[in-house]
C-alpha cells in the first residue's frame, strides 16, 4: 500500500493539474494515489490551522481567507454541510469542468477533509446540468470510493450568471427556484437544510487536498508571501493555444500569455478577472504580475481566474457591448436597479459602439454604474457596471471614431454562454 | 459602545412605489426608473421620526430600518 511518506511532494509545477495526461479520460482513484498519495485523517483544528498557515483564499472568485470561513462554519456547533460549487456560471472561465471532469477525486478530497472540519455528515456537488463529462467523472469517482468519507450526492445546476451565486444555490438546494435572495441569513448562517452550509469552488477544495498532504510550508514554496500557491487560469481570446494553465502566483502577465502559445496578434488589452472583471490595456497589465498587489494597482481582481486577450483587430467597444448585452440578459429579474438599470447600461453602450450615440450618452451610463452599484439582493449588477466602467475607461477613446465611421474590425469571438471548441482545450505546463 | 439606525432597501422586494423619496427626500432620491438610491443610510436622530414614517408606508414593506452596533460610539 502507498503511504503518504513514499509520495513525494510535487516540487514545482504542476501541482493541482499533477498527473493530467493529454487524454479526456478522469483520473482513477487508483491513479490518483499514485500522483498524490491517500487521504490523511486529519482532526478539525489540524486541518484548520493547515489551511490557515498555508494563507490559502478562496478560487470562486470573492478571494476570501479559507481558513476563516472554514472557522466561521465550524464555530456554529450544529450539524453543518458542505456544498461543492461547480456551477462555473463565469462563461470564460473552464478550470472547474477540468477538475470536475479529469481530476475529481482531488476535489472529492477537498470535501472530504472539509466536512470532517466543519462537522458535516454529508456534501453536496453541484455540477452543471450541461456538463456530461463531469456528472459522468463525479458518478465514477464517488462509486470508486465506496463508503470512505461521508456521502456525496450530485445535484445539477442550470445555466445562467447569477445561478451560481451562494444565496442562489442554497434557496435552489432547499427547492425553491435558483435566484439570488436577500441576506442575511448568510449560508454559513443558515443555509442547505437550513444547516450553517460551506460553499466552496472546486480548486479551493482541491488545494485544500493538497495543503492536507503536504502541508503548508510546502505550499509555500510557490507563489508569494501576500499570495502564496498556485492558481488555475482559464486563458483565451487571442492566444495560440487557450486552455486552463496552472500558474505560481507572483507571475508576470506576460509569462501566462506566453504560457499559452504567446498571442496570434499584437494585444490591445486584457480582460482580467472574467465577465465582472476589469480591462487593461495589452501595455500596463503586461507588467502586473500574478498577485493581489498588482491587480489591485490599476483596480482589477483575479476573480476566478479568467484572463481573455483582446488582439489589435478586434474591436474592444463593439466586444464590451456584446459582454454587457449578455450580463444585462442574465439578470435574475428580481430587482429593479439590475433589470432596468443594466438593460438600459448595455443599450446606450451599444448606441456607443455602433456610432448611434446621442450627447451626452457617455455621462448618462457612467452615472447609471454610480448609481447601480450596490443596489441588487447580488453583486451581479456590481459586477457589470465594474465591467462597463473599465471597458469605457479603456475604449472610451474610440467612441468618437466610431461616431464619424464605420468600426472595420473583426468579431473576437470572446465567449457568451457556451465558449466555441476551440476554447475548452485544457492543458498544463510542466 | 453605543447604537445607529441604518437604512436600507430590500432590492427583490421595492415595486418603485416611491413613497419613501416622498416623506424622506432628505436621505432618500430616486433613480431613472423610480427605485430608491439612499446615499447616506446612517439616519440621523433629527429625522429618526420621518424614517420611520417612510418606514410604515412603504406598500412592499422593502424599506427596513436596521439598529446596527456602532463600536466607535460616535452618537
Amino acid at each position: 500500500m502507498t503511504t503518504a511518506a513514499a509520495i513525494q511532494a510535487h516540487h514545482g509545477l504542476p501541482r493541482v493539474l499533477a498527473g493530467l495526461t493529454a487524454g479526456a479520460e478522469a483520473m482513477s482513484l487508483a491513479e490518483h494515489h499514485e500522483t498524490h498519495g491517500p487521504l490523511p485523517a486529519m482532526a478539525s483544528s489540524e486541518l484548520i490551522e493547515a489551511v490557515q498557515a498555508s494563507g490559502l483564499r478562496g478560487r470562486g472568485g470573492a478571494d476570501f481567507p479559507t481558513a476563516r470561513k472554514l472557522l466561521a462554519v465550524a464555530a456554529r456547533k450544529r450539524v453543518s454541510a458542505v456544498v461543492v460549487n461547480g456551477s462555473e456560471t463565469e462563461p470564460a472561465s473552464r478550470k472547474d469542468e477540468l477538475l470536475l471532469s479529469r481530476l475529481p477525486h482531488l476535489v472529492l478530497d477537498g470535501a472530504t477533509l472539509a466536512a470532517g472540519a466543519v462537522g458535516a455528515p454529508e456534501v453536496v456537488v453541484r455540477v452543471r446540468e450541461d456538463a456530461p463529462r463531469a456528472i459522468e467523472s463525479l458518478e465514477r469517482a464517488i462509486a470508486q470510493r465506496g463508503k470512505s468519507g461521508p456521502p456525496i450526492s450530485l445535484h445539477s445546476s442550470p445555466g445562467g450568471y447569477v445561478s451560481g451565486e451562494e444565496t442562489a444555490i442554497i434557496h435552489h438546494l432547499n427547492g425553491g427556484r435558483p435566484l439570488p435572495v436577500f441576506v442575511p441569513p448568510r449560508p454559513f448562517e443558515r443555509g442547505y437544510r437550513n444547516r450553517p452550509t460551506l460553499i466552496q469552488n472546486p480548486e479551493t477544495l482541491a488545494q485544500i487536498a493538497l495543503v492536507a498532504r503536504f502541508g503548508p510550508h510546502w505550499y509555500r514554496e510557490l507563489g508569494t508571501d501576500p499570495d502564496p500557491g498556485t492558481s488555475l487560469v482559464t486563458i483565451s481570446g487571442a492566444v495560440v493555444a487557450p486552455g486552463v494553465y496552472e500558474m505560481a502566483f507572483g507571475t508576470p502577465m506576460r509569462d501566462l500569455i506566453g504560457a499559452a502559445g504567446g498571442p496570434t496578434e499584437p494585444l490591445r488589452a486584457l480582460l482580467i478577472g472574467g465577465y465582472f472583471g476589469t480591462w487593461v490595456t495589452a501595455g500596463e497589465a503586461m507588467h502586473l504580475r500574478l498577485a493581489r498587489e498588482d491587480l489591485r494597482s490599476v483596480g482589477c481582481a483575479l476573480g476566478s481566474g479568467v484572463i481573455v486577450a483582446l488582439g489589435e483587430r478586434a474591436c474592444g467597444l463593439h466586444e464590451s457591448a456584446r459582454v454587457i448585452g449578455y450580463l444585462a440578459d442574465q439578470s435574475a429579474g428580481q430587482c429593479g436597479p439590475c433589470v432596468y438599470g443594466l438593460r438600459a447600461v448595455a443599450d446606450t453602450v451599444a448606441a456607443l459602439a455602433g456610432g448611434a450615440a446621442h450627447r451626452g450618452d457617455l455621462d448618462r451610463v457612467l452615472r447609471w454604474c454610480n448609481e447601480i452599484k450596490g443596489r441588487g439582493a447580488c453583486h451581479h449588477p456590481d459586477g457589470a457596471v465594474r465591467f462597463v466602467q473599465s471597458a469605457l475607461s479603456v475604449f472610451g477613446g474610440d467612441i468618437e471614431r466610431h461616431r464619424r465611421q464605420r468600426c472595420t474590425s473583426r468579431p473576437a469571438g470572446l465567449p457568451l454562454g457556451v465558449a466555441p471548441a476551440d476554447q475548452t482545450t485544457t492543458r498544463r505546463i510542466s | 459602545m453605543s447604537t445607529r439606525l441604518r437604512l436600507r432597501v430590500n432590492p427583490i422586494a421595492c415595486e418603485a412605489h416611491g413613497l419613501c423619496a416622498e416623506l424622506l427626500p432628505e436621505l432618500i432620491r430616486l433613480d431613472d426608473w423610480g427605485y430608491p438610491i439612499i446615499d447616506a443610510p446612517d439616519v440621523p436622530d433629527e429625522l429618526e421620526d420621518l424614517a420611520r414614517r417612510a418606514v410604515d408606508a412603504c406598500p412592499t414593506l422593502a424599506l427596513i430600518l436596521e439598529r446596527v452596533d456602532d463600536p466607535a460610539g460616535s452618537r
